[in-house]
């Protein structure tokens, strides 16, 4: 008979697993297809329409048709994976129905990958049989000492370069064990490889058939079911999926799919052998920080929580992320909403809250849809509530929604908000932690902190700590996006370098382009130059370097993007979401805007950029809460490092990157120019003058800069500049 | 995450709220803090009437006993409650430079005469709601004029009335 | 309750003590520090919006907010330094850019707290011009205009509205750059719950609220030689005018205030506590009446026109224990239209009313629709505010201090002790209960000082014996008290006989057009209100007539006009009733 929360847990997941025997674990192949906001918004629904359509008329028997969350591949969305045992899982992207009649008949029927759909082709990959993947964490490289290249050496030797592939791995927290290499399919680890081992390895193992065990490490970590579905490509391989590690594995509407990858497990632990005060001894020992941006000691946090004396406390997930280009917490919630509920629960638990509240903004119908779905799921199966899985702990969650307000997500804003009135901050102390929610003790902790939670518990706070840089552990999710070739959501240890997320996972700047400048934090942060992409991704160094963590967006700008253009667009965003309450972020910041739009116009004095970085100075130290303190961060960070910019704006009327408007001139190359007429035709004023083949030519008084010659011209001959 | 087309039900100006959220208003009252329902009853609203008539938010004040000022305060803090119904239709003529400079200014007042009605309101009989847009980047087709997707180009003022009448439009 | 523990910490290397749960700004003040600040108010919660009272507190990253921090033990702090210099300018700088610039022609230049701060932190130029906000000025309300353009957001309006006031009728709307303040569905002040109290002017830093403007049709009405012009004066009048000349706070000065208004050129100057005296004879008798008939009790004083609009919106169901009583300066009135005009020979179309009180409410009292004479013009013809008179006399160009000493006029200038008394809170009551007591027991009032009534605390409750009944009564001032007391009243939970209810934190003396108090001192401070108290109370006990009923003038009045008191023609000019207004107020 089960009796602790713990052995329940284990038996729910025994009969999850019971359940999804059949559906899905006995399958040889298992397809699963992306959905998501952005999976839909791409066309995944007709996609999986049209499969189930297909195997409606195709009975196959021994393959499994599901639905798991965005891996975070979004360019290439929808995504559809195609999990064959003992084989590497195949990745089509950019799916359509039309295409899935393609696959279906190639793959499904006749065993046969359609290459050019795959991730893998786009990434310049071939279908590899097997893939060796050698960490390149700090610590393993250390040790590394040519492992990678006795691997590669070893399969050119035997001959296997066609089907065996060597890439590389970001840190998966195995370093004490180093160096690691992974081989997939077989999700085989192999620890303190050296390169005679890694000839053994290739031999044996890769060309023999037959792992060798006495060099493989046999753990298990929550972290390891995403690798083995994605690993092989650059882009996820670098990746170490800690908060995402179920997106894109499990159907995120299915409780049984949460429980079968341990899910639930790390709460039946706490509740069966953990005092409130170990597990925030725990959360404190893994060194986790708050991951919406502050970078708040979440330990520390719960700590004082706890610590206070009162007859009701709260715990409250701010899943408002409004940080415009940020995604993170709406593809976490989408592709793994009970990670949140679980790690909620924890938190609940460890400081005394009886009662939970997930803040979620109303744009994100989806997520808010499937953590109802989770609530409701995880009340019935008594996983909420009261005397949850027989023990004493009594919590329960309840949704609040936001109504489109950006400083919503600040502290004691969102308990405004909650409590019914205009989100406007409050100067603090007292801090939520002591005086909060209706006065209440309330600690409040961002989604990817809380889906961290977890993976502490049950991977235990070592491990976590020995991931990351001294001052921050684990991973950070990002938004990647702007001018890379692979935009998406990833998540990589912290200390990895801006360099490597750029080029090694974002695979360069897209169409060849220079690289100008990465933009962290949205628009409470800065932009970093060239000079800085060696800087590690950690909370301090972003700092040091000019720029802050934030909650994950990361922006990369190319020779195109103009600096000043940036600031503005931040700034008219800031200024749009201040809720006006102290002087120096209504008022300070509408000036600095005003100051910037004159600028991109062409109307900027000298003395303008001293008085923006003056008042900048002033809304920084002056404002209420972090919507103000942090607005000035884009205009001070392009300031320091792209000050000619805002020099050619101001005293040469120049935009170098071509983007201010009223800065842009538009002329025709006479040597390229055929006379075709297409630019006079399309223009809009009727300012270009020419006969037919003949050079034309553009009358600057009278062109309005709508771009609309170069767009007509086929033969490059209008320059913009 | 807009509505294109919203059925306003009748009533509204008497303050009426519908049903269902009497209903949870009601409910609110046995659950602890029942003024933080605020704004859920206000996104309900906005639904359910595609804005908030200012009536109904009087209802709402008596009904939750929150001093009416509060509630106009919470309501037009945040950006998803708006207060003028919107029509079946929105209209949305592009005052870039490349439409203005071709006439999209005379387009503007020839459809506010047509429809009797300031940029951002409705016309009467809740058809069409007046926008202007900055520039939709469409300069080559200037002027333009987009009514709901629909993007129509080098639009003349003698034709609007064409284009309004597949959408419902009759001149008076 | 325990003794709150004392902590030190060292502002500006002076070390201070102060008891735990201060703030960085009670601290510093307590050392005569005097941080600038600007939305902060030692009578309503902390904001910490506008960002002025800036202090750098050493270990931490950002200044912080002086006004909201909590002093800690063994703190370090700076209220002063370069970077807070240029912070404190910056930010009012950027007050000032989004302000209008017409100092020189504004209702509160010289008076005005944003003009104070930008000469004191010295604002020589202005750096960061752009675009302003552009409002039209709300002149809904007879009793206080409202100029956004003047705002600076400050919050003082909306917190004293709700927290002092229970009234909540103003709130923020809109955010960021577009944020005002303003009535419910961003809508004007005549058309919601406001109840014309005039606090949120009191507490005003600038010219965003004040009182309408009423001095113009004064004017006119002075040089119209058709016109004769009478003026009566409220009680707490003489107890502050002098405040606007220099003088300590609750310095009478009520004959130079006579002097002034006929150097003005009134006709006449008649007292309001001719009024009073009237309206305690004509409610000891209402009263009287409802006790030995045990109907509607609690008898609810009707003096304060906020406290009768608030009835009339958040507790209608009291309307029938309100006193048909008009309020002293509606009485007045009325009797200058009729009594008097027929005893001077003087068409009553032709005299002309003039009200000076202390009280924005009285401007909108005096347009009731209730308080208008049969041919259609009000009863009451123009109400000034003392602020309005003030800079009335310094337009004139007097040297108020001196001026010598006048009397009132007769027959409606002479007034009992207890009249002044009407002035703060608990005065009405006290006047009352020295006439209730000699009326119902028979026998002279010996105690005539019922200082149980007496202090500016929000509700004060006393029994008090008259004639072996034990008579509950309560006094309340300010009207979030009021609802605290009349909840009570509401659900029975104890029998009061007797209640006076003022809309105002101290009374009249602290009312909506009562001048801004001297530098060091605030709105709502109890040691301000009691030192105007005190002067009523002073003038009060050197009188010789100090109860109501005693008045000669008042005992002629019934003789040959009025009658009998409640009698037929004292009901028809004296008294009035109440409706319930729209919208509801919430409680």
């Amino acid at each position: 008979m089960p009796t602790t929360p713990l052995a329940q847990v284990l038996k729910m997941r025994h009969e999850a697993i019971s359940r999804l025997f059949d559906a899905k674990f006995k399958a040889i192949t298992r397809i699963t297809v992306g959905s998501a906001t952005c999976e839909n918004a791409a066309g995944a629904n007709p996609v999986y329409d049209r499969f189930v359509h297909l195997f409606g008329q195709n009975k196959k028997p021994g393959v499994a048709l599901g639905r798991v969350g965005c891996a975070g591949r979004c360019d290439l969305e929808p995504v559809v994976t195609v999990i064959s045992k003992g084989k590497i899982p195949v990745k089509y992207v950019k799916m359509t129905p039309a295409k899935v009649d393609k696959v279906f008949e190639s793959h499904v029927l006749g065993g046969k990958v359609v290459e050019e759909y795959t991730m893998e082709h786009v990434a310049g990959l071939r279908q590899f049989k097997k893939i060796v993947s050698v960490c390149h964490g700090a610590g393993c490289i250390k040790k590394n000492l040519g492992v990678e290249k006795a691997f590669q050496d070893a399969i050119t030797e035997l001959g296997l370069g066609d089907s065996v592939a060597v890439t590389r791995s970001a840190c998966q927290g195995l370093c004490e064990r180093g160096p690691v290499a992974f081989v997939y399919p077989d999700s085989t680890v192999y620890q303190k490889v050296t390169p005679e081992i890694a000839k053994k390895i290739v031999e044996k193992h890769l060309h023999g058939g037959k792992p060798i065990a006495e060099h493989t490490w046999s753990g298990k970590r929550l972290a390891n079911r995403f690798l083995p579905i994605y690993g092989n490509v650059q882009f996820f391989g670098k990746q170490l999926r800690l908060t995402l590690r179920n997106c894109g594995v499990i159907d995120p509407e299915n409780l049984d799919e949460y429980l079968a990858v341990q899910g639930y497990e790390a709460l039946g632990h706490v509740l069966t052998n953990m005092s409130q005060k170990e597990v925030i001894d725990a959360v404190t020992k893994s060194g986790l920080r708050g991951r919406g941006g502050g970078g708040y000691p979440a330990g520390r946090k719960w700590q004082i929580a706890y610590d206070q004396k009162s007859d009701q406390k709260y715990f409250i997930c701010n899943a408002d992320e409004g940080d415009p280009g940020a995604f993170m917490d709406r593809s976490t919630i989408e592709g793994d909403p009970h990670t949140i509920l679980e790690g909620l629960m924890i938190g609940g638990y460890a400081i005394g809250a009886d009662k939970g509240f997930v803040y979620i903004r109303a744009e994100y119908p989806m997520a808010i849809q499937r953590l109802e779905k989770a609530i409701a799921d995880a009340r019935a199966a008594g996983l909420l509530g009261k005397n949850i899985l027989g023990s004493k702990f009594n919590f329960d969650i309840e949704l609040r929604l936001g109504a489109g307000a950006f400083v919503c997500g600040e502290e004691t804003a969102l308990l405004a908000s909650i409590e019914g009135s205009r989100g406007m901050p409050h100067p603090r102390p007292p801090y939520p932690t002591v005086s909060g929610l209706w006065g209440k003790p309330t600690c409040i902790n961002n989604v990817e902190t809380l889906a961290n939670v977890p993976v502490v518990i049950i991977d235990g706070p070592a491990w976590f700590s020995s991931i990351g840089t001294p001052k921050s552990k684990g991973t950070k999710v990002f938004s990647l996006a702007g001018k890379v070739n692979n935009t998406g959501l990833i998540e990589v240890p912290m200390g990895t370098t801006l360099r490597e997320v750029v080029y090694d996972v974002g695979g360069g700047i897209k169409g060849g382009k220079n690289f100008k400048a990465v933009q962290t934090g949205g628009p409470a942060g800065g932009c970093l130059p060239e000079s800085t992409l060696d800087t590690p991704v950690d909370y301090d160094s972003l700092a040091a370097a000019g720029s802050i963590m934030g909650s994950g967006g990361m922006i990369v700008m190319d020779e195109d993007s103009c600096m000043v253009d940036v600031a503005r667009f931040f700034l008219e965003f800031t200024q749009d979401e201040s809720c006006g309450k102290c002087t120096p972020c209504r008022e300070g910041t509408k000036r600095m805007l005003e100051m910037l739009e004159r600028i991109t116009a062409g109307k900027g004095k000298e003395g303008d950029v001293e008085k923006l970085l003056r008042l900048a100075d002033t809304v920084r130290k002056a404002s209420l809460c972090g919507l103000g303190q942090a607005a000035p961060n884009p205009v001070i960070s392009t300031i320091t490092h792209f000050r000619d910019e805002y020099d050619a704006h101001i005293r040469e009327k120049k935009c170098p990157a071509g983007v201010c408007a009223a800065l842009v001139t538009y002329t025709i190359i006479a040597d390229k120019c055929v006379g075709c007429t297409a630019c006079a035709r399309k223009c809009p004023v009727q300012c270009i003058s020419g006969a037919p083949k003949k050079v034309h030519v553009i009358n600057q008084d009278a062109c309005i800069k709508c771009g609309q010659c170069l767009l007509a011209c086929k033969f490059d001959a209008v320059l913009r500049k | 995450m807009s509505p294109k087309t919203v059925e306003t039900t009748t009533a509204p100006a008497a303050g009426e709220l519908p049903e269902h959220v009497l209903k949870f208003i009601e409910q609110t009252r046995l659950l602890p803090h029942p003024e933080s329902y605020l704004i859920a009853v206000l996104q309900m609203l906005q639904k359910h009437f595609g804005y908030l008539p200012a009536k109904s938010l009087d209802t709402v004040s008596q009904l939750m006993q929150i001093p009416s000022a509060k509630v106009t305060g919470v309501a037009t803090f945040y950006h998803f409650f708006t207060f003028v119904p919107k029509g079946k239709h929105t209209i949305s003529v592009c005052l870039g430079t490349a439409c203005y400079v071709k006439g999209a200014g005379i387009l503007v007042d020839r459809l506010k005469e047509m429809l009797g009605v300031e940029v951002g309101a409705a016309s009467k009989d809740g058809l069409f709601t007046l926008e202007v847009a900055r520039c939709v980047g469409a300069c080559a087709l200037a002027p333009v004029v987009i009514v709901d997707d629909k993007v129509y180009a080098n639009v003349k003022p003698d034709e609007l009335v064409k284009i309004l009448s597949k959408y419902g439009y009759k001149p008076k | 309750m325990a003794e709150k523990k004392q902590i030190s910490l060292t502002i500006d290397d002076v070390v201070v003590k102060v008891p735990e749960g201060s703030t960085i700004m009670d601290a510093a003040d307590s050392i005569g520090v005097a941080i600038p600040r600007l939305c902060y108010h030692p009578h309503l919660s902390i904001l910490g919006a506008c960002r002025v009272c800036l202090v750098e507190v050493e270990g931490m990253r950002n200044p912080v907010a002086s006004c909201a921090y909590p002093a800690e033990a063994g703190m370090k702090v700076r209220t002063s330094s370069t970077l807070l210099r240029r912070l404190r300018r910056d930010v009012v700088e950027l007050i000032l850019d989004n302000h209008p610039q017409e100092c020189q022609t504004c209702e509160r230049n010289t008076n005005c707290e944003l003009q104070k701060l930008s000469f004191e932190l010295g604002i020589r130029d202005r750096l960061f011009q752009g675009e302003r906000k552009r409002y039209k000025k709300d002149l809904s309300s007879p009793a206080v205009t409202r100029d956004l353009e003047k705002c600076i957001l400050c919050g003082r309006c909306v917190r004293v509205c709700e927290e002092v006031q229970g009234v909540t009728n103003l709130s923020q709307h809109r955010r960021g750059f577009h944020i005002e303040v303003s009535p419910a569905h961003q809508g004007n002040m005549m058309n919601s719950v406001c109840v014309q109290c005039g606090q949120c002017a009191n507490v005003c830093p600038t010219a965003a609220i004040v009182e309408h403007n009423d001095s113009e049709a004064v004017f006119a009405a002075l040089a119209d030689p058709a016109k004769h012009v009478v003026v009566q004066t409220a009680p707490s009048i003489r107890a502050a005018i002098g405040e606007g000349f220099g003088y300590e706070p609750g310095t009478p000065a009520t004959g130079r205030m006579v002097t002034a208004l006929r150097l003005m050129g009134f006709d006449k100057v008649f007292d309001t506590n001719f009024g009073a005296d009237l309206t305690i004879v004509e409610e000891a008798y209402e009263f009287m009446r409802r006790l030995q008939n045990n109907d509607r009790l609690p008898l609810l004083t009707s003096c304060s026109p906020g406290w009768i609009k608030f009835m009339e919106h958040f507790y209608p169901e009291l309307i029938p224990h309100a006193s048909t009583c008009r309020s002293p300066m509606m009485m007045l009135s009325v009797l200058l239209k009729t009594y008097y005009a027929e005893k001077a020979g003087i068409d009553p179309k032709n005299v002309f009313v003039v009200a000076i009180m202390p009280c924005t409410a009285k401007k909108f009292e005096a347009k009731r629709p209730e308080h208008f004479t049969p041919y259609g013009v009000p009863y009451t013809d123009a109400v000034l505010t003392t602020r309005e008179l003030i800079w009335m006399m310094k337009c004139y160009g007097m040297d108020f201090r001196h001026l010598q000493d006048g009397e009132f006029d007769n027959p409606l200038g002479v007034s009992t002790g207890a009249a002044d008394l009407f002035g703060t809170t608990g005065g009405v009551m006290e006047a009352a209960l020295r006439t209730a007591y000699e009326k119902l027991t028979g026998k002279p009032c010996e105690k005539l000082d019922f200082v149980e009534v007496r202090g500016v605390e929000g509700v004060k409750e006393s029994a008090v014996k008259i004639d072996g009944k034990v008579i509950n009564v309560a006094v309340s001032n300010g009207l979030q008290n009021a609802k605290n007391l009349l909840d009570r009243v509401v659900r029975r939970e104890k029998e009061y006989h007797l209640i006076e209810v003022m809309a105002c934190t101290g009374g009249c003396i602290g009312g909506g057009g009562q001048p801004y108090p001297p530098p060091g001192m605030h709105i709502m401070d109890a040691s301000l209100l009691k030192m105007r108290a005190k002067a009523l109370y002073t003038i009060d006990s050197q009188k010789k007539l100090r109860k109501s009923h005693e008045n000669p003038y008042i005992l002629k009045l019934y003789e040959e006009y009025l009658g009998e008191p409640n009698g037929h023609k004292a009901h028809e000019l004296l008294h009035t009733h109440y409706e319930p207004k729209f919208p509801r107020g919430i409680r």
